[in-house]
């Protein structure tokens, strides 16, 4: 019984897996005007608009119907008029400023993925040479965009999987069970080997819960990435600019004395470079060090996805060259490949950003001896 | 540069932010803290019943070493009380052996002492009862030859000849 059972769960995940692929590569055949996707230059477009993020969740469109797969997520903006709700479908797919959302008084566009509020009396946007808006100004968008809600489904992942994992010791059972077994030797691995080393012994406890949740946040949402869900939250600047700040926050608020009397007077150099000194080891720790961990994470996330998708890709630019089977086989074969890839830097990015935060937060509570 | 400025989204990083914030808050308290908790007293149970189990070997040892040390004290003393009986054993053969060759020694000695004097006292009786049988015959002889010259000679012959048999 237990075995016909996860027999079906397994067919079902594989039947899931294969048809949502297909989806994902026919959806980058088509766009809405049912114009295949075919040229160099619109594929690149797909691959751009794809590494940003999407307001509602866009699987496919079906070219004979007309019909979009997926569903819209809701559009809460802050306009001049105030807060604004209502769900993305109201744009009715559109991305190139062209339908106008009137909600009070404010008149709300969407554009390459960004949404604009129109000034007072405009109607429809103008658009310069560059193909900027002259006419509208973008609004602080809080919206449950694709990236919100990857990042909810993996805090509700982690909520639950963890939670789990944490109940299973309530028991008085010392030994978890189940998938608990999976997890308990990653939380071992991130305390052991990641915040142990760097942040020592005494001190790494405080410190646990942000690494811990940091880490697993970052691998599950790198993971998300390479479904064919689309997820791109880890390539998205802003989610790595807000984990980088937290880390400079963490590292600047639990600096020990030792380290604020190395950063800001140096000891043992001449008392004329000290405070050259003290101005580079502030901008070392406030500005460069979360720079490099944000573009990092950053960078690599948002090349991976570019390289797989570009990959795929490839059965269509190639199928000139080497006919049907041929690209779709090469493609097939190298996406395969840097997906494997991909899944190692999943985790490779959440460890070193893992790793680099207990690094300077090691740096920041260290205390010397020889004073 | 001027993209990934225009891609920066505010609204996102806030919302990021906030889920973060609320996320590792949940977490710490919902499942890092038992956790680790939990790991933390397993180890510590695991390496307090190693650190037992160490003492017990310890102990086990110790009370292996004091039992041998008492069976070979045993053992010597055993051994010497053994030897002690062996070294008394000998001893007392040897005293009575020497005991007993002095009384042999005396004894011999005494029944040397009385043979000696008795066989004086018989010497000296012999001497008496010769003196005696001496006179005896004297005193015949004496008669005799006051009666008859020859047959006094044949009496003392006679006589001499009883002597000797004597």
């Amino acid at each position: 019984m237990a075995v016909a059972t996860k027999t079906i769960k397994f067919i079902a995940v594989l039947v899931l897996a294969l048809s949502s692929f297909s989806v994902f590569a026919e959806g980058g055949d088509q766009d809405e005007k049912g114009n295949l996707i075919d040229s160099p230059e619109e594929i690149k477009e797909y691959i751009a608009h794809h590494l940003k993020d999407s307001h509602d969740f866009h699987l496919y469109t079906d070219n004979a119907s007309g019909k979009h797969w997926g569903f819209s997520l809701p559009v809460i903006v802050w306009t001049k008029d105030g807060l604004k709700t209502f769900m993305s479908s109201a744009f009715h797919h559109d991305d190139q400023g062209k339908v106008v959302v009137e909600k009070g008084n404010a008149r709300l566009v969407k554009l390459h993925s960004k949404i604009y509020e129109l000034e007072a009396g405009a109607a429809t946007v103008n658009f310069d040479e560059s193909h900027h808006a002259t006419n509208a100004h973008k609004v602080l968008d809080f919206s449950i965009t694709k990236s919100v809600f990857g990042m909810l489904l993996a805090g509700l992942l982690m909520l639950l999987g963890f939670g789990a994992l944490a109940r299973s010791y309530k028991n008085g059972k010392s030994i978890p069970t189940g998938f608990g077994r999976v997890l308990e030797p990653l939380v071992i691995y991130v305390r052991d080997d990641i915040a142990k080393p760097n942040i020592g012994e005494k001190k790494y406890r405080k410190f646990m819960g942000f690494l811990l949740t940091v880490f697993f946040f970052i691998w599950i949402l790198n993971l998300l990435g390479l479904t064919p869900l689309g997820f791109n939250v880890t390539g998205q600047i802003a989610v790595t600019a807000c984990l980088a700040i937290f880390t400079m926050v963490i590292y600047m608020f639990s600096g020990s004395k030792d380290f604020w009397a190395h950063t800001l007077w140096m000891p043992g150099v001449p008392v004329i470079l000290r405070p050259v000194l003290a101005v580079i080891e502030l901008v070392g720790f406030v500005l460069i060090k979360p720079f490099s961990l944000l573009v990092r994470l950053f960078a690599n996330m948002t090349a991976g996805h570019f390289v797989v998708m570009s990959l795929i890709a490839l059965m269509i630019t190639m199928k000139k060259s080497f006919g049907v089977v041929g690209s779709t086989g090469m493609s097939l074969v190298l996406a395969l490949f840097i997906t494997v890839i991909e899944l190692l830097v999943a985790f490779l990015q959440a460890f070193i950003f893992t790793m680099l935060s207990s690094l300077f937060i090691g740096m920041a509570v260290e205390e010397h001896d020889h004073h | 540069m001027e993209t990934l400025i225009n891609d920066f989204s505010v609204g996102l990083f806030f919302m990021q932010a906030f889920i973060l914030l609320i996320l590792i808050l949940l977490m710490r308290k919902f499942a890092w803290k038992p956790i680790l908790d939990a790991l933390q007293t397993r180890e510590d149970g695991i390496k307090n019943a190693l650190d037992s189990a160490e003492k017990a070997k310890l102990e086990m040892q110790n009370l292996q070493a004091d039992n041998l040390k008492l069976l070979n004290d045993a053992r010597a003393e055993r051994e010497a009380m053994l030897k002690e009986a062996r070294d008394m054993k000998n001893k007392m053969i040897d005293d009575a052996k020497v005991e007993a060759q002095t009384q042999a020694n005396s004894i011999i000695a005494q029944a040397q002492a009385a043979i000696e004097s008795e066989k004086k006292s018989a010497m000296a009786e012999l001497k008496n009862h010769v003196a005696g049988l001496s006179v005896d015959i004297a005193e015949k002889v004496v008669r005799e030859e006051l009666a008859n010259k020859d047959k006094q000679l044949a009496l003392v012959d006679s006589l001499l000849a009883e002597a000797t048999l004597n």
